[in-house]
C-alpha cells in the first residue's frame, strides 16, 4: 500500500506540470501582447509597466516560468492584477460559500442517486426503473442553468417557499443558509443524480448476476440483505470511479450555479477575474481546481481496497 | 473488404435494431431533423428580424403577430429561439468533427507507437484535469470571442476522451493476428494504422461523437450565458438567456423557451448515443442475453 501509494502521487506530479504549463502558456502563446491582452484597449503606458512588472513579462520565457513554479511551490500563487490582494486570499475568502454548496450536493446526490439505481437495477424492466432512467437522461440533458432557473421559478417566484437568490453564512444564519442552499445544490445534484444512479444501476446488474448472489439468494437470505450485504457492495467501486470523474462536472456546476443563484463563492470569483481579465486569479483557479480533481480522484481510487477486499495494492 | 468492415460495426439486421432500442430515439431523431430543419431554414420560419429591436413591443405577452412574446428590446422571441438554434447546431457538428479527427489521429499514433504513448497520455490526463468550462472561458476570453475560438476553445477539452477511447482500442486490435500477420508481410505502418485498426474504432467512436457533440452545444450554451461566449449580438440560446437573467422574475419565458430548446437538442443528441451504443456496443448485446 505505501509503495502504491508513493506512486500514484508520483505520477500526479507529471499531471499537474502538464497543466501549470498549459495555464502558463495559454496567456504568453495568445498572440499580441500579454499585458495589451490583460489590460484592454484604453490602457495606459504605465498600467501597461505595471502588469509587465507584477507578472515579470519583460524577462525571458523560461526565466518566467521557473521563477512561477518557485512561487507556486512555496504556496505564492501571485498577487491580483485588479485589487492587488495576494490570490490565495482572494481564495480564501470566497472558498467556503462553494466548499458547503458542494458537500451538501454530493451528499444529497449519494443519499438520493444510490437507492434509485439499486431499485431500478432490482426491478429491472419495470416501471420504476424505466422512471429512473428517464430521469437519468433528463438530467444529464437539460442544462444547469436552466434547471436552477426553473427551480427558481416554481418554488421561489410561483410557490414563495424559499428565496430567489443569494448567500448566508452558516455561521451567522443557519436558517437563511439552509433556506438559500436548497435550491443550488438541487441544481447541482440533478447531473450527479442521473450520473450516479445510472451507474449504480448498471454495476449492479453486472453483479446480481454473479454465481454468489445466486448463492445468497438460495441460501433464504432476505432481498433486502441479498442488494445491500452482497451484491451493492461489489458493485461499489465503479459508482466510486463515477463520483471521481462527475467531480469535473461538479467543478463546471459551480461556475453556472454561482451565477444563477448570485452566490459570492470560487465559481462566482472565476467569471469575474475572467472578465476584468485578471490573469492571476484565473491561473490560480484552474491550477487549484485541476489539483482538487486529482486529489479527489486519487483518494478514490485509494478506497478501492476498502469497498472491495480483493483489490490490494 | 470494406463490406466486411461494415457488417463488423454495425451486426445486427434492421429489425433487431428497432425491436432493441424502442421508440424513444425515434422520437427523438425526428425532433433533432426538425431542429436541423429550422435552422437551416431560419429566415424562412421565422416571421421577424430576431435583431430588430421594436421599443414600443417590449416585454410583450405571447400573441398572434409574436408567437412567444418579445424581449427587453421588443425582439420577437420566437424568431431569436428560431435562429439560435443555427450556432449551438453549428458549434456542435463543428467541434464534433474537429475533435474526432484530431483525437483519431492523436489515439492511433498513441495506441501503436509505445514511445509516443507514454508523453501523449500524460498531457492528455492533464488536460482532462483541467475543468473543461473553465478553459473554454479562459480562452475564449484571452483570444477573443468569434465562433472560430468559441469552437476551438470546446474543441481542446474533449480531444482528451476521444483520444483515449482511440487508444484502448487500438491497444486491444493491436494484439490481433491480422494486425500481426500484416506487419510481418511489411505491410508499411501508416497502411496497417490506416487500413487495420482504424476501422475497429467507428463503432465506438460513432457513440462517442453524439456525446462530444451534446457536451459541445452544452459548453457554448454556458459560455453565450456566462458573456464568454460569440458576440451578445448573434442570437444564440445561452445569449438570449443571459440577456433575459436582469427580467428573469419579470418574465421568467424569456429564459424558459430558449431553455427548453436547448434541453430538447441535447436531449435528443443524447437519446440518439443511448440508442446507437445499445446497437453498436457488444457488451450491451451480451448482458442483456
Amino acid at each position: 500500500m505505501p509503495i502504491y501509494l508513493a506512486r500514484r502521487v508520483l505520477a500526479a506530479i507529471p499531471v499537474m506540470l502538464v497543466v501549470a504549463v498549459f495555464v502558463f502558456l495559454l496567456l504568453r502563446l495568445t498572440p499580441g501582447d500579454p499585458a495589451a491582452i490583460l489590460a484592454g484597449d484604453m490602457a495606459t503606458p504605465e498600467q501597461l509597466e505595471r502588469i509587465r512588472a507584477t507578472l515579470g513579462l519583460n524577462d525571458p520565457i523560461l526565466v518566467q516560468f521557473v521563477r512561477w513554479i518557485g512561487a507556486l511551490l512555496q504556496g505564492d500563487f501571485g498577487t491580483s492584477l485588479i485589487s492587488s490582494t495576494p490570490v490565495i486570499d482572494l481564495v480564501a475568502d470566497r472558498m467556503w460559500p462553494t466548499i458547503w454548496i458542494a458537500l451538501i450536493t454530493i451528499t444529497l446526490s449519494v443519499i438520493v442517486a444510490v437507492p434509485m439505481g439499486v431499485v431500478a437495477a432490482w426491478k429491472q424492466g419495470s416501471w420504476v426503473d424505466h422512471l429512473v432512467m428517464t430521469f437519468s437522461v433528463l438530467g444529464f440533458s437539460i442544462p444547469v442553468f436552466v434547471i436552477g432557473y426553473l427551480l427558481i421559478k416554481v418554488f421561489a417566484i410561483d410557490l414563495r417557499w424559499l428565496p430567489v437568490q443569494g448567500y448566508k453564512a452558516p455561521s451567522q444564519d443557519l436558517a437563511g443558509f439552509a433556506s438559500r442552499a436548497v435550491l443550488p445544490a438541487l441544481t447541482l445534484a440533478s447531473i450527479y443524480i442521473a450520473l450516479i444512479a445510472r451507474m449504480t444501476r448498471a454495476s449492479l446488474l453486472d453483479v446480481l448476476n454473479e454465481d454468489y448472489v445466486r448463492t445468497a439468494r438460495a441460501k433464504g437470505l432476505t432481498e433486502t440483505r441479498v442488494l445491500f450485504r452482497h451484491a451493492l457492495r461489489n458493485a461499489a467501486v465503479p459508482v466510486m470511479t463515477v463520483i471521481g470523474t462527475g467531480f469535473a462536472l461538479l467543478i463546471s456546476g459551480v461556475v453556472v450555479t454561482e451565477s444563477v443563484y448570485n452566490i459570492p463563492g470560487l465559481g462566482r470569483l472565476t467569471v469575474d477575474s475572467i472578465f476584468a481579465r485578471d490573469y492571476p486569479v484565473i491561473q490560480a483557479l484552474i491550477l487549484l481546481t485541476s489539483g482538487i480533481y486529482v486529489l479527489v480522484n486519487l483518494l478514490i481510487d485509494l478506497s478501492y481496497s476498502l469497498l472491495d477486499p480483493r483489490i490490494r495494492y | 473488404m470494406a463490406e466486411k468492415t461494415l457488417r463488423g460495426a454495425f451486426p445486427l439486421s434492421t429489425r433487431k435494431i428497432s425491436a432493441r432500442i424502442g421508440i424513444a430515439p425515434i422520437i427523438a431523431a425526428v425532433v433533432l431533423l426538425i431542429i436541423i430543419l429550422i435552422a437551416i431554414f431560419a429566415p424562412l420560419v421565422a416571421p421577424h428580424d430576431p435583431l430588430l429591436q421594436n421599443p414600443i413591443e417590449r416585454l410583450k405577452p405571447p400573441s398572434s403577430d409574436h408567437l412567444l412574446g418579445t424581449d427587453n428590446y421588443g425582439r420577437d422571441l420566437f424568431s431569436r429561439v428560431v435562429y439560435g438554434a443555427r450556432v449551438s447546431l453549428v458549434i456542435g457538428i463543428g467541434v464534433t468533427i474537429l475533435s474526432v479527427v484530431i483525437g483519431l489521429a492523436v489515439g492511433l499514433v498513441s495506441g501503436f507507437f509505445r514511445t509516443a504513448d507514454a508523453v501523449i497520455m500524460r498531457i492528455m490526463d492533464g488536460l482532462m484535469a483541467m475543468p473543461s468550462v473553465l478553459l473554454a472561458i479562459a480562452i475564449v476570453s484571452l483570444v477573443g470571442a468569434s465562433i472560430w475560438t468559441v469552437m476551438a476553445a470546446i474543441t481542446i477539452p474533449e480531444i482528451p476522451r476521444v483520444v483515449r477511447l482511440v487508444r484502448s482500442v487500438v491497444l486491444t486490435a493491436r494484439e490481433e493476428p491480422y494486425v500481426e500477420a500484416a506487419i510481418a508481410l511489411g505491410t508499411s505502418m501508416p497502411r496497417v494504422l490506416w487500413r487495420h485498426l482504424m476501422p475497429n474504432t467507428f463503432a465506438p467512436l460513432t457513440v462517442q461523437a453524439t456525446y462530444v457533440c451534446a457536451s459541445a452545444i452544452l459548453t457554448e450554451a454556458i459560455l453565450s450565458f456566462l458573456g464568454a461566449g460569440v458576440s451578445t449580438e448573434t442570437p444564440t440560446w445561452g445569449n438570449i438567456m443571459a440577456e433575459a437573467r436582469v427580467f428573469f422574475q419579470l418574465k421568467p419565458s424569456l429564459i424558459l423557451w430558449p431553455g427548453l430548446a436547448l434541453s430538447l437538442c441535447i436531449l435528443s443528441i443524447n437519446l440518439l448515443g443511448d440508442a446507437a451504443r445499445d446497437v453498436l456496443d457488444p457488451r450491451m448485446g451480451k448482458r442483456e442475453d
